[in-house]
């Protein structure tokens, strides 16, 4: 197995460098974030300027305000910590797909075989830490081959960031306790007996130790020392399917954008059809120059692994790329597969089978411009209750399960909602002799049923419908129904649900 | 000399046809809708295929009969296969009547729009895909532009083009080869018994192009039309008609 390396990359001032980006007047000036905790409020976010003058985390805000008068305080915003270092994180897919957050804000990075991509560690951690120090983060990283020691040496580090295979301890060494991520307990305990770096106590008996710091304390120096696995959680996980384009100069121009997809295309469908799969939803992420990420998804009615059908559907959303200043990187990812059957095709397309494709293309471009809910095929559902006779399903090859029923006379437009009509109709269960319906009046000249559809108890409560089909004196066919029975209380029960042809 | 006449005549209505882009379809036998007299009435006897044919349904109940009708030709024209679209905004066709008219509706996919400008677009995209069998298209207006685009698409693709216009008050001239209104009328009794017939439709086909308009009345009974009696109207008294 190929040896992990990982990279930690700690935010000091995560939060005040934040606001500072979004807000530059709050530069060069003492800032601390506040957030209430026990009727308090308690600094949580403690600019580098602030920490200067004594000002420290965890400490009330009114002693803060006592030693610095002038003390810039933004209110309840700290939460912001957590969705900050995840957008973070995505940013940092661009140099290694697996990205987790860390405690103590920071990211750690799986960099196995990432590094030589940028020509070497060295060159790939400075590029990384240049890269988050100009969009205005004060950073410091590590690589080491355990999580543990690279976010030791980020934190503690003085010497180099970059800590060899199999020389974890020997950069330890030097470190205080709270590197080794123990409990505040634990290391305040080890500091009072004199044990300030961990060289004057990692050598100790096992049992020792662990009678003094417990057993979960022991468990992270194993890891640190990668004597035990630690788990990695990555904020995504790498899709299968994936291809990346990095741009030489950024391109800002839509020519250049669609050579891009087509590319992405080519390299993706390539390595698609190998499998003999085909594309169900793809994602295609745009990195700009400035930092901002434009996620572009498409979906289609059916497996695919047709290039120039793919980029059709990604043409249609080009328009919503916005380059600005320019995109650096093009990473495309299939996000939903399905294996593509060349002898996959629905029993009803009998002579035109072979031309099912381009159906399914076309259905692809309207959703891809107006929505796929827009399509709509229905199935017969084994429900007797008229709106829940039918079901929508979403693939075009769902086969018939169930027969449609033809027993019972359907009108041919249906309203959504049932509109009340007036009807006069004589005692119990004959038709009505006529009904007003939108200020019309008409005399029913021809009647059938009542047809009785009982509600579904077991889904909804509710009355049952007597169901008439009627026709006027013109022609006309009507779908009426009396909601419930008859009752002296009540006048009019009566609604007007379809038109039959 | 008039049969040698008629013989000219009836050979440049053919090439006219052609130029107009209404070409006979295919070599084999043509596809028999069951119309009996109506066929009478189109160019070549033949039901035009690949061509725009107009519904005016201004009212719900006109909406059913023609639904009902354009169902029933549905049927005949999806025997071999393929796939229908039915493009509209504020649908209300309900889909499981369609199968009273011999139309599986599983086979049709319907497009459910917010706007008429949208129904536009997706309908002139469905007509590009020859795969299709039909598309029908439920629309408040179509100004002649508009009817032009989608016969260029015909054109090339060879698809049949249904449209229900469901504001016929303002009534433009379009390419339609055909525009048809289906009322309903009152059914007859079966066989003497109570209660509601087969369905009964006013057919009346406005303008045909390259034909000759008609007025029939035309039940449905399983399975097949049954055509009743018919007025053909004579190309003066259509032109006030409409």
């Amino acid at each position: 197995m190929m040896q992990k390396r990982y990279m930690s990359i700690w935010f000091s001032t995560l939060l005040t460098d934040w606001i500072r980006i979004k807000r530059p007047a709050l530069k060069a000036l003492p800032l601390v974030f506040s957030d209430k905790a026990a009727n308090r409020m308690i600094i949580t976010a403690v600019s580098h300027e602030a920490a200067l003058l004594g000002i420290h985390q965890g400490m009330p805000l009114a002693d803060a305000r006592a030693i610095v008068p002038g003390l810039e305080v933004i209110e309840n915003q700290s939460h912001k910590s957590e969705k900050l270092l995840k957008a973070i994180g995505e940013w940092c897919i661009r140099y290694s797909p697996l990205v987790a957050i860390e405690e103590d804000q920071g990211l750690t990075l799986d960099i196995s075989g990432c590094a030589h991509l940028w020509g070497g560690e060295r060159e790939y951690l400075r590029e990384i830490v240049n890269r988050l120090r100009g969009l205005g983060y004060y950073v410091r990283a590590a690589v080491s081959d355990t999580m543990g020691t690279a976010w030791a040496v980020s934190r503690y580090g003085k010497t180099t960031p970059i800590v060899k295979s199999g020389e974890e301890l020997s950069a330890l060494l030097s470190l205080p306790p709270m590197a080794l991520r123990l409990s505040p307990l634990a290391s305040q305990k080890l500091i009072k007996l004199g044990l300030k770096t961990v060289e004057s106590f990692i050598s100790m008996p096992r049992s020792v130790l662990r009678r003094r710091i417990g057993e979960e304390s022991m468990e992270r120096i194993e890891q640190v020392l990668g004597q035990k696995q630690e788990r990695f959680s990555p904020i995504a996980l790498p899709e299968v399917y994936s291809a990346r384009l990095e741009s030489m100069e950024p391109i800002r121009t839509r020519k250049g954008i669609e050579l891009a997809i087509e590319k992405l295309l080519t390299q993706l469908c390539a390595h698609l059809k190998k499998d003999g799969m085909g594309i169900r939803s793809a994602l295609l992420q745009s990195y700009r120059i400035d930092g901002k990420l434009i996620r572009t998804v498409i979906g289609t009615n059916g497996p695919s692994a047709n290039i120039s059908h793919l980029f059709k559907l990604f043409s249609l959303k080009i328009d919503q790329i916005e380059p600005k200043m320019g995109i650096e990187l093009f990473t495309m990812d299939a996000a939903k597969v399905e294996t593509l059957d060349p002898r996959q095709e629905a029993l009803w397309m009998a002579e035109k089978g072979m031309e099912d494709q381009k159906v399914c293309e076309l259905l692809d471009r309207l959703a891809g411009k107006v929505g796929p809910q827009a399509i709509q095929r229905y199935l017969p559902q084994p429900h007797h209750w008229p709106e829940r006779s039918i079901k929508k399903v979403d693939s075009l090859l769902e086969p018939l399960s169930l027969p449609w029923r033809t027993d019972r006379p359907r009108p041919v437009q249906l309203l959504n909602i049932p509109e009340p009509v007036q009807v006069s109709a004589p005692i119990p269960d004959y038709p009505p002799m006529l009904f007003r319906y939108q200020g019309i009046t008409h005399q029913v000249k021809k009647a059938d049923g009542p047809e009785r559809i009982e509600r579904e108890w077991w889904l909804e409560e509710g009355e049952h419908r007597d169901y008439y089909q009627l026709e006027d004196a013109e022609g006309k066919r009507y779908w009426l129904f009396r909601s419930g029975h008859y009752s002296s209380e009540k006048t009019s029960g009566w609604f007007i649900h379809g038109f039959f042809a | 000399m008039t049969a040698v006449k008629r013989d000219i005549i009836s050979k440049l209505q053919e090439q006219i046809l052609s130029l107009q882009g209404c070409k006979p379809i295919g070599d084999g036998p043509a596809m028999d809708f069951g119309l009996g007299q109506i066929s009478a009435s189109f160019p070549g006897k033949v039901f035009p295929l690949a061509a725009i044919h107009e519904f005016l349904s201004t009212n719900l109940e006109d909406a059913a009969a023609s639904g009902g009708f354009i169902s029933a030709l549905l049927s005949t024209l999806m025997q071999k296969g393929g796939l229908c679209l039915w493009i509209s905004t504020q649908r209300k066709i309900f889909p499981p009547s369609m199968i009273t008219f011999g139309l599986s509706p599983e086979r049709i996919v319907f497009i459910d729009l917010s706007s008429e400008r949208d129904v536009l677009w997706a309908s002139e995209e469905a007509l590009k895909c020859e795969s299709l069998a039909a598309v029908v298209t439920e629309l408040d207006e179509l100004n002649f532009a508009q009817s032009r685009r989608l016969q260029l698409v015909i054109e090339k693709s060879r698809v049949t083009s249904f449209i229900i216009r469901k504001n016929a008050e303002k009534l433009s001239s379009t390419l339609a080869a055909a525009r048809w209104k289906i009322s309903a009328l009152p059914s007859g009794a079966i066989d003497g018994m109570p209660g509601l017939g087969f369905p009964k439709w006013n057919v009346e086909l406005l303008k045909i192009k390259n034909g000759l308009p008609g007025n029939w009345t035309v039940e449905y009974c399983g399975g097949s039309f049954n055509i009743l009696n018919q007025t053909v109207i004579h190309t003066g008294e259509i032109r006030k008609a409409v």
